[in-house]
């Protein structure tokens, strides 16, 4: 079988691609390194739908940002993805960072964005009682919003799914021979073979570009590490609090999580090994000194999940997206963790930029986006829907006590169009084990559940 | 007929239970499939001394429970989770058979406590799979007939911990090594001989998980060198390191005791909410089953006089005009006499003595000590005054709970100030 596209990367970003492609004339394959969709970068990244305010004005990843903000808003609601609009708060804790606010500002107006405004110290602590003491003012951005990143992968992949996108889980890419008409992919799942291909492979996007004879840039990973909270530290903390950006990222933010939980986070430390997600002491100290000084009442609360996601850092202060139309090859690269926000409008770019070299025409039959499960606390969710309970009373059975997944949830997930392969890949459909007991209860029962259903 | 809530089937659940029911309405909510807590799963000998006069096992201690606590009238709903509260005494209920609001006029708070997972812990490293604590390896092994690994690491060295080897051991892993923080792990004597031969590492810690995909081995670090030796296993239990599950108590407002971190009550086990108690090991993290049982047995009577409108005043509250910030910075309010400790000593409950209270249950407070101490000697301390000395001949450890006579405060000025308890030395 000869596949008019082949799309390397089961994240955000692949799986954005493959979907909207999905939605044409064109027969598209989504070739994923690990078992499942969205357990590499997407996984684990801050979890904020952002405006862009922040973003390099003029860069494409300023204005795909700004696009992919509107089309992921949109989309979420279609389909269920949770979203949170608490705002973000910028707070200044010296006199430089408060000097900088009125530039932020400024630039905030350049991406397009205006609706930040200033806001002094006592309006500052109004909205975050619990802030540490020593803040100076800040700088309010009312429309980023907190989202949950495994349910958009979710949707995007399940989309592209039902759309007749044929999902290849366990096929890494090893090497690429680009023929006269066809691309041949060798992969640790067998041969694959498509016209065209497009790599949206994240942490190996370098690596695949060099399969297509490239040496453009490196990624270099970049770990963050991560606290999460107790849910009952939430009421903390309404607001997303970033702090003033410098030179090295976004630095230590404390944010709500889309569960109901407190993030703190994330440390930025360009790590060598593209697989390094554990977490150190040297982290854990950092973020717990970051945390007394940001909010000292939150780190009586127990840590419920300490976690490492590795960013897609490389070497130039732009995504890279690339046409080179003679070998049929599409390169989707430096797309760092505002992709969550992106993913759509980049699929869409990438559409654009193909328009003359692959015709495609949109199908009229496409089927309706899928609805997802809820998995944000601050809706309605199975165990509190008396009427989703009378109708099937697995909806009232709870496996995980802390996060209060029903069983009911498990068995939709081990059924539904993109299965876990495993006790991680149930988590992030189902939130299950992720709360504060880390499976003390549920662990036993939660994998007798998965096994039977294997 | 008045009704009363109890939330959680554990020992301490199912005795209030059963004391309750021959008096009033008596509904338990448990959220698991079976009532009985934590020793379902428990399956070695050593419950029951002191509250049945019996010596069992663990799952026929929870069975002896549940049974007496039917037999007394009270009904004992499985798969029920509490989720929140719907007002005063009102709860929040999913269960199989719908959702729905349960209220009383008196409810218990009997959720237990459950062991601080790795990550509450910050154990840093991979996150591989073989991670246990040990509830959950219990539960993998006794409730699911699981395998687990070969070879195991066992991070604690207390009661709770042996428990663990003995499990690993049923389950055929061997037990490589134990790492206590501590300086004098603790002796499981009646299982010595069982276990003997397990190598405990003490002022040590885990520093590092390794493994992708399944442990391969951590790193582990003396305390006193800081020297790092690796290893190689296959499996990790955290052992101990308990928090109360406290989460229903703090949703409804209940003020927690910040050293415990469970419900702060006085010596009838009533909360800061009026008409809302608490037993167990939410209170005390954690006493044998048998103790918390005890708790059920001993809340009782101050349920029974809420219920008869005689309710004593809620813990917190103070003469109206008081404020009640200044009452609480002071210690002092005519609700009753605070009880503190002094380190190395970690917490004390229960921790409010009312005048005309009962003693708590057992006539013992319980404390909880950071040191060893073979032949402690407490003082109790008001105002300035020693109020109280005395001498306990049991030793008080790390890691397990150290039974106090009550008579060390009995002679405390109940409209003094609070009641500091300390080691003499």
């Amino acid at each position: 079988m000869i596949h008019d596209l082949a799309v390397i990367g089961g994240g955000i970003v692949g799986a954005a691609i493959a979907r909207l492609f999905g939605g044409t004339s064109l027969s598209v394959a989504l070739l994923e390194a690990r078992d499942d969709v969205g357990d590499g970068t997407s996984k684990a990244n801050t979890a904020i739908l952002h405006t862009g305010f922040d973003a390099s004005p003029g860069t494409l990843e300023s204005r795909l940002v700004a696009r992919g903000y509107a089309l992921l808003g949109a989309y979420a609601a279609e389909t269920g993805i949770p979203v949170e609009r608490t705002g973000a708060l910028l707070v200044a804790w010296d006199p430089e960072q408060l000097a900088a606010l009125p530039g932020l500002q400024r630039k905030a107006e350049r991406n397009g964005y205006d609706a930040t405004s200033p806001v002094d110290a006592d309006e500052v602590y109004r909205r975050v009682p619990d802030l540490g003491p020593g803040a100076l003012g800040g700088l309010s951005v009312p429309g980023e919003s907190i989202i949950c990143t495994w349910t958009t992968n979710l949707a995007l992949a399940t989309d592209a799914v039902n759309r007749g996108v044929t999902l290849l889980r366990g096929h890494r890419v090893l090497s690429a021979s680009v023929g006269e008409s066809t691309t041949r992919l060798e992969t640790t799942g067998g041969d694959v073979h498509a016209r065209w291909v497009v790599n949206a492979a994240g942490l190996g996007a370098d690596v695949v570009d060099g399969l297509f004879g490239f040496s453009r840039f490196t990624v270099t990973p970049r770990r963050g590490e991560l606290l999460v909270f107790d849910k009952l530290a939430r009421p903390m903390v309404p607001v997303i609090v970033l702090p003033v950006p410098s030179k090295v990222g976004k630095g230590v933010l404390v944010s709500p999580t889309i569960y109901g939980n407190v993030m703190l986070g994330p440390t930025a430390e360009d790590v060598d090994d593209r697989t390094a997600t554990g977490t150190s002491s040297a982290g854990f100290e950092f973020l717990r000194a970051k945390g007394l000084g940001l909010m000292p009442r939150l780190l009586d609360e127990e840590v419920t999940a300490a976690y490492a996601g590795l960013r897609a850092a490389i070497d130039s202060g732009d995504y890279l997206v690339d046409v080179d139309a003679s070998q049929r090859y599409v390169l989707v690269g430096g797309i760092r963790s505002t992709g969550l926000t992106a993913g759509l409008a980049i699929a869409e770019h990438v559409g654009e930029l193909l328009t003359g070299v692959l015709p495609h025409e949109e199908r009229a039959d496409l089927p309706p986006p899928p609805r997802m499960p809820n998995l944000g606390e601050a809706f309605t969710r199975p165990y509190q829907d008396a009427a989703a309970i009378e109708a099937d009373p697995e909806y009232g059975r709870i496996v995980c006590f802390c996060e209060r997944v029903t069983r009911g949830e498990i068995r939709d997930a081990c059924t539904s169009v993109i299965p876990p392969s495993g006790v991680d890949g149930l988590r992030r459909r189902t939130r299950v084990m992720n709360g504060r007991c880390q499976g003390f209860y549920c662990g036993a029962e939660v994998q007798t559940l998965l096994e039977a259903r294997r | 007929m008045s009704t009363v809530v109890i939330v959680g089937g554990g020992p301490a659940g199912l005795t209030a239970a059963a004391a309750l029911a021959p008096s009033v309405d008596v509904l338990v909510l448990e959220r698991e499939a079976e009532t009985g807590g934590t020793p379902r799963h428990s399956d070695h000998p050593g419950y029951g001394l002191r509250d049945l006069r019996r010596f069992l096992s663990g799952p026929e201690y929870a069975r002896r429970l549940t049974g007496r606590a039917r037999r007394a009238g009270a009904a004992l709903e499985t798969s029920a989770t509490v989720t929140g509260w719907a007002g005063d005494r009102a709860l929040e209920v999913t269960s199989p058979r719908g959702r729905r609001v349960v209220t009383a006029d008196a409810v218990v708070l009997a959720t237990g406590a459950r062991e601080r997972p790795r990550s509450a812990r910050l154990i840093p490293g991979d996150r591989p799979d073989g991670v246990y604590t040990t509830g959950q390896l219990q539960n993998l092994v006794h409730g699911h007939r699981r395998p687990v690994g070969r070879r195991a690491v066992v991070i604690g060295a207390e009661l709770v911990s042996w428990s663990a080897v003995l499990t690993l051991r049923a389950a055929g892993c061997a037990t490589v090594l134990m790492v206590s923080s501590y300086a004098r792990p603790e002796i499981f004597a009646s299982v010595g001989p069982a276990v003997s031969g397990v190598p405990v590492r003490a002022r040590s810690r885990v520093v590092a998980i390794h493994g992708r995909g399944r442990v391969t081995s951590v790193d582990v670090e003396d305390l006193r060198t800081g020297e790092r030796r690796r290893v190689p296993c296959d499996t990790v239990v955290t052992t101990g390191d308990w928090i109360p599950d406290h989460e229903i108590a703090r949703l409804g407002g209940v003020e927690l005791d910040p050293a415990t971190r469970g419900p702060r009550v006085d010596t009838a086990l009533a909360t800061s909410v009026p008409g809302v108690f608490a037993v167990g090991n939410v209170l005390h993290p954690v006493d044998t089953a048998d103790v918390a049982a005890l708790d059920g047995r001993h809340v009782a009577p101050a349920v029974l006089a809420h219920l008869r409108g005689a309710g004593v005043v809620p813990i917190g509250a103070v003469p109206a005009g008081a404020s009640r910030a200044g009452a609480s910075r002071a210690g002092v309010s005519h609700a009753g006499v605070e009880l503190r400790v002094e380190a190395p000593l970690r917490w004390v409950a229960p921790q409010l003595v009312r005048p005309g209270g009962p003693a708590p249950a057992r006539d013992r407070l319980l404390l909880a000590s950071d040191v060893h101490r073979a032949f402690p000697r407490l003082e109790a301390v008001q105002d300035g005054r020693r109020v109280g000395v005395v001498r306990v001949p049991w030793p008080a450890a790390p890691g397990r709970v150290f039974r106090v006579p009550f008579g060390l405060v009995a002679d405390a000025d109940p409209t003094g100030g609070p009641v500091t308890l300390a080691y003499q030395n």
